[in-house]
């Protein structure tokens, strides 16, 4: 008997290692190990064995059951990892074609840039406003202390709707209708961006363009404080280490103005075709707010006083994107605008 | 304005490179903006003296010349020159020379004679052709007989030399010259400026009885000076002046009239020299122009002047125009022998109409027009008189006739350091900013605390404390005063929330797959016949231009979207044919009775064609339903109650069942269609194009605009599909709104997920097949519940619509 228990377990053993699939394993416990299967069958015949020798038999018969659930497990296992695999297999893909395309629409990039200058304000306690396109002469012009006949009058040559109305020039209408509306109180901190025309139309003249406009006026604004400004300004758009120079200018709403530079983006100061190779680059001009202009918007200029600044954003948006054509901006080329 | 180097340092001393000194200024307010090196890297050029002329032994237009520049062996010259003669000295580049556009000058063989160098015409030495004597333009350049062949050429004309360009303000106007910017200079280094004093000899004979000035209109001519100069010989001027114009970018003419221009460019003194043998009486006038008169210009152009312009008459009409030019008929030329010469003031204001009435800006209206210093005529006529008798060209007529009538008072502003201290932010001390005054010759004096200024009269920019505190901020440094960054009641920054709607929108649109575009707010009157609106629409009536650029550009746009189609044509033109874009901008429509317009601020959208696929499968199509889906993902987004788009048929240019008016809640803010066929053909756009145009105003009013948060189900909800049919005619939108009346509170939300027409389908029919997904907040609803409100909604569709339930 226990040569036939071993002669079984051996051919179980073997059957088991030869086995293909889960289905085939089943069978063959079902065969050895199931309630008729050949282990039962062989134990049958224990009654005839003698008191002796049937735990020794006994024992061996369960020694061979464990033996072969223990195959048919590891090989059950065994026969799982192969399938998985398989299945790894079969399933892989070329993971280098192209993503499915997802459509994506575009902000304008001046739009980006004109964000990113209000983002830098609003950090900086600036709130937004806006003012009308089509202008009075008197917000535009006489109320910044620019009247009529003025030299000043030709740094910007205008559109004209009737005698007294005009497509603004610049955002600083802005400027004096908000301190109208506001005056005498303060603290005020402002920034207005927006569309902005002049009569002008060539490589590098749009007769269409967007400024951001800023001011600040309270009791103690000093020309200090625009320099701080702009310079966490300039640090904010073009990086930490743009340094900015300002240097004496001229606008007839602004007194002391000042020009603002920044060492240019493209050599860093070191001077190329376009810095002229100066290595600097002109972005803005500011000042402290004429003291014309705040008597004229209801405040007392002894009193409080204030600044203003002026930037174009194509000349930001140029710069930061190292676009070279200014006539890019408003030709809407789709292949343009997908860039951004 | 063009500084030269080399003669800035007549007026002042310095040590500055042109480099250094033009970064300097810059940081005093004068800006350079750009260095022109005269000499442009010129050697080996010297004056030389030709020697004999001979034919080219092999060439008609050539000839052999023979030149010494000073050595003992004359030079060989091959030439195809016509203008010299034997005895002119001119410039030759010998051996080894290079010019201006960067030749070198090498021994060579022209048709077999050997050649060892060139004769220069002043374009091949860098000379502008507009600088120089009108005989000189062409050919080889001539100098004058007796100067000394072997010299080099580069100091002799100013080559040595660069030339910084400044961009002035405007009111700085008393940069304009040599001596304003030599002041700035000297102020910014502490050193003394040398303004030429000037002086001469006189004749006995005194000007009075011979000339006389009568200023008739006082505020436009507060001075008038009349200096006059006789025995004049007229003739080229010599060639350190002729140097000097050219440095300053003007054309020498003749010495008296070079003269003038010199002094202009010193002193800023605009100078006009009359033929004193032409005006009748030697009288002037001071007038303004009576109507109908007309004057023959310098530059033999008829000018009609009007009773605004002021001119300089003499008892017979007007022999110039005051500031702006002269007159053809007392013009100074090479029969003359008298001058009366004149050096005025003449109102900004006045002379800024006048030059740009005529059409006419001279050196000397942009002086005037910016104001230039009343206390200087006197001494600029003087100036000429000295140099006229330094070259020996005339007598001085003694004295001159200053009529000044109302002799201006000097403007005095107080100045506190307190005041200077607030709006810098910086602490200068009081006697560092007196000195700063008093170097720029203001005259400073001080009392315990503050500073009483006197305004020097070349300084009429300056006004109030403010510009004082300008004056002193720049010459300080604008470097040295540390920024800072405010302090005081500390402000929140926030967008607006009409501002947040905006950025909103455009970020769903962006998001939708919308690329924004920005176009010109002027478009041509003519868009509305290309996009077919009727002769009497309303949107036709335009705010316009009174000078536009262009007739494209000459009127206000009513409507966004034509400019969309526009920008969808250029890019079809260059082979990008789908698309889908957007724009957020105003319209403006007039407003009879106010002053502006009105500016409505708009969204418009343009689709065409299709999305771009792959792969793995074709884009969408970018066509109504798709601009739609974008529209209510905008319209969810901003919160915009009960969207709904009932057809519209009749809109302008539209097809007319492919359109529909944009509602919320029940108002309408706009509208979205497909371009009528005829329209689109006559753009030619290739393909199918959808636009929508909505009010923003409106739509703002009517949105939500705040989101609020509704609590997660907590019950099951019960999902039911039905499929109704329906006439063809029905639109979907009136199923669904009965649908949703029908079905009471339960009903959460509506899928339309299958449309179909087809054999399945009587005749005439669709079927509309709705996802219906019902729920209660307070319990799982019984399928009882569910049958009796599907039976509701089938009976209510039944009713009002006509409408069949498909099994």
């Amino acid at each position: 008997m226990e040569t036939r228990l071993k002669e079984l377990a051996g051919e179980a053993g073997r059957e088991i290692a030869g086995s293909s699939s889960i289905d085939k394993l089943n069978e063959i416990r079902i065969k050895y190990l199931g309630k008729k299967g050949l282990l039962t069958q062989i134990l049958r015949g224990m009654g005839l064995l003698s008191a002796e020798e049937r735990p020794r038999i006994g024992q061996l018969a369960n020694e061979i059951r464990e033996e072969l659930e223990r195959l048919i497990a590891g090989r059950t296992a065994g026969l799982k990892d192969e399938a998985g695999r398989h299945r790894l297999k079969m399933e892989a893909i070329d993971v280098t074609l192209p993503g499915r395309r997802v459509f994506m629409g575009h902000k304008h990039p001046l739009t980006r840039v004109r964000e990113e200058i209000e983002d830098i304000f609003l950090g900086l306690g600036f709130s937004i406003a806006e003012g009308p396109e089509v202008e009075s002469d008197f917000y535009n012009f006489e109320a910044l202390n620019i009247p009529k006949d003025h030299p000043a009058r030709d740094m910007q040559d205008t559109f004209f709707i009737g005698a007294e109305v005009l497509l603004r020039t610049h955002t600083s209408p802005v400027q004096v209708r908000t301190m109208e509306r506001t005056a005498p109180r303060v603290p005020l901190k402002i920034i207005a961006p927006g569309k902005v025309y002049r009569r002008d139309d060539d490589a590098t003249h749009s007769p269409m363009f967007s400024q951001v406009e800023g001011f600040a006026v309270d009791r103690r604004i000093t020309f200090a404080d625009l320099k701080g400004v702009l310079q966490v300004f300039v640090e904010e758009m073009f990086g930490a280490n743009t340094r900015t120079r300002f240097r004496p200018s001229f606008f007839p709403f602004t007194e002391p103005s000042a020009e603002v530079d920044i060492s240019c983006v493209m050599c860093t100061g070191k001077g190329c075709r376009v810095c002229s190779r100066t290595g600097w680059l002109e972005i803005l001009g500011c000042g402290m707010i004429h003291p014309r202009v705040l008597q004229v918007s209801g405040y007392d200029s002894e009193a409080v006083t204030g600044f203003a600044f002026g930037m174009g954003v194509e000349r930001i948006t140029m710069l930061k994107y190292g676009i070279d054509d200014l006539r890019l901006l408003y030709d809407n080329d789709l292949r343009f605008l997908a860039q951004f | 304005m063009r500084v030269s180097y080399k003669w800035l340092r007549d007026y002042v001393d310095f040590a500055l490179s042109p480099g250094d000194l033009a970064d300097r200024l810059t940081l005093i307010g004068l800006a350079v903006e750009g260095i022109i090196d005269l000499g442009r890297g010129i050697q080996r050029v010297y004056t030389g003296r030709i020697l004999s002329i001979d034919p080219h032994p092999n060439a008609d237009r050539l000839t052999v010349c023979s030149v010494t520049t000073g050595g003992s062996d004359p030079i060989q010259i091959v030439t195809g020159a016509t203008n010299v003669s034997v005895g002119d000295v001119v410039p030759v580049a010998v051996e080894g020379a290079k010019l201006a556009n960067g030749l070198t000058i090498k021994k060579s063989k022209l048709r077999g004679v050997e050649s060892r160098g060139m004769m220069c015409s002043g374009n091949e030495l860098g000379l502008d052709p507009k600088t120089m004597p009108l005989d000189q333009a062409h050919g080889i350049m001539i100098l004058p007989a007796g100067t000394p062949p072997g010299q080099d050429i580069m100091p002799m004309l100013g080559l040595d030399d660069y030339i910084l360009e400044l961009e002035l303000t405007p009111n700085r106007g008393d940069c304009l010259s040599m001596v304003g910017v030599a002041r700035e200079v000297a102020a910014l280094l502490g050193t003394a400026l040398k303004i030429p004093e000037p002086a001469c000899v006189e004749m006995p004979r005194s000007i009075a009885g011979r000339a006389r000035v009568d200023i008739i209109d006082p505020s436009l001519c507060r001075r008038y000076v009349a200096k006059m100069m006789t025995n004049i010989k007229i003739g080229p001027s010599p060639l350190w002046l002729q140097q000097r114009l050219r440095a300053a970018g003007v054309r020498p003419i003749s010495n008296i009239v070079d003269l003038t221009n010199y002094v202009l460019m010193e002193l800023g003194q605009p100078l006009h020299a009359f033929d004193y043998d032409r005006l009748v009486d030697g009288h002037i006038i001071v007038r303004r122009a009576e109507a109908g008169e007309t004057i023959v210009s310098l530059d033999n152009a008829e000018r009609r002047l009007t009773t605004d312009m002021l001119v300089i008459a003499d008892p017979s009409g007007p022999v110039a125009v005051a500031g702006v030019m002269g007159g053809l008929s007392t013009e100074v030329t090479a029969e003359t022998t008298n001058i009366l010469l004149e050096s005025a003031w003449f109102d900004p204001v006045s002379i800024r109409r006048t030059s740009r009435d005529l059409g006419l800006r001279s050196e000397s209206s942009i002086r005037f027009e910016k104001g230039i210093d009343i206390d200087g005529c006197l001494r600029a006529a003087d100036r000429v008189a000295q140099l006229v008798q330094e070259l020996g060209i005339g007598e001085i007529v003694a004295g001159a006739a200053d009529n000044y009538p109302l002799p201006g008072t000097e403007k005095t502003i107080l100045l506190r350091p307190a005041r200077v201290a607030h709006v810098l932010g910086q602490d200068i001390s009081r006697d560092e900013e007196a000195d700063i005054l008093e170097r720029l010759q203001f005259r400073v004096q001080k009392d315990k605390e503050n500073l009483m200024v006197t305004v020097p009269t070349h300084r009429p920019d300056i006004a109030l404390e403010e510009d004082l505190i300008e004056e002193v901020a720049r010459m300080y440094g604008y470097d040295r005063i540390p920024g800072a960054l405010p302090t005081g009641v500390t402000t929140r920054g926030a967008r607006t929330s009409h501002q947040v709607f905006m950025k909103r929108i455009k970020e769903v649109m962006v998001s939708c797959g919308f690329d924004e575009v920005i176009t010109y707010s002027f478009i041509s009157p003519r868009v509305f016949e290309r996009i077919g609106l009727p002769e009497d629409s309303p949107l036709r009536e335009t705010v316009n231009l009174m000078n536009p650029l262009s007739e494209e550009q000459s009127v206000m746009r009513t409507l966004l979207y034509p400019g969309l189609l526009e920008v969808l044509q250029r890019n079809y033109s260059r082979r990008v044919a789908d698309g889908a874009i957007f724009e957020l901008g105003s319209v403006f429509y007039p407003r009879p009775g106010e002053l502006l317009p009105a500016e409505k601020p708009c969204l418009a959208a343009a689709v065409t064609g299709k999305a771009p696929g792959g792969w793995a499968g074709p884009g969408a199509p970018l066509d109504y339903f798709y601009l739609k889906g974008a529209l209510e993902a905008v319209l969810a987004v901003l919160g915009a109650p009960g969207p709904s788009f009932p057809p519209l048929r009749d809109r302008p240019g539209f097809h007319p069942g492919r359109t529909a008016t944009v509602e919320v809640d029940g108002k309408e803010v706009g509208f979205i269609g497909e371009l009528h066929p005829g329209v689109q053909e006559q753009l030619e756009l290739p393909q199918r194009v959808v636009c929508c145009e909505l009010d923003l105003e409106v739509l703002a009013s009517a949105a939500g605009e705040t989101v609020r948060y509704s609590p997660l189900p907590r019950y099951p909800s019960v999902e039911r599909d039905l499929a109704v049919v329906v006439g063809r005619e029905v639109p979907a939108g009136d199923v669904l709104d009965v649908l949703y009346k029908a079905a009471g509170p339960l009903l959460k939300s509506v899928e339309l997920f299958d449309v179909y027409t087809g054999e399945q389908v009587k005749q005439g029919c669709r079927s509309l097949a709705f996802a219906l997904r019902f729920q209660a907040e307070d319990r799982t609803l019984t399928d009882g519940e569910v049958v009796e409100r599907l039976k509701i909604i089938t009976e209510a569709l039944a009713t009002s619509l006509g409408a069949e339930m498909r099994v």
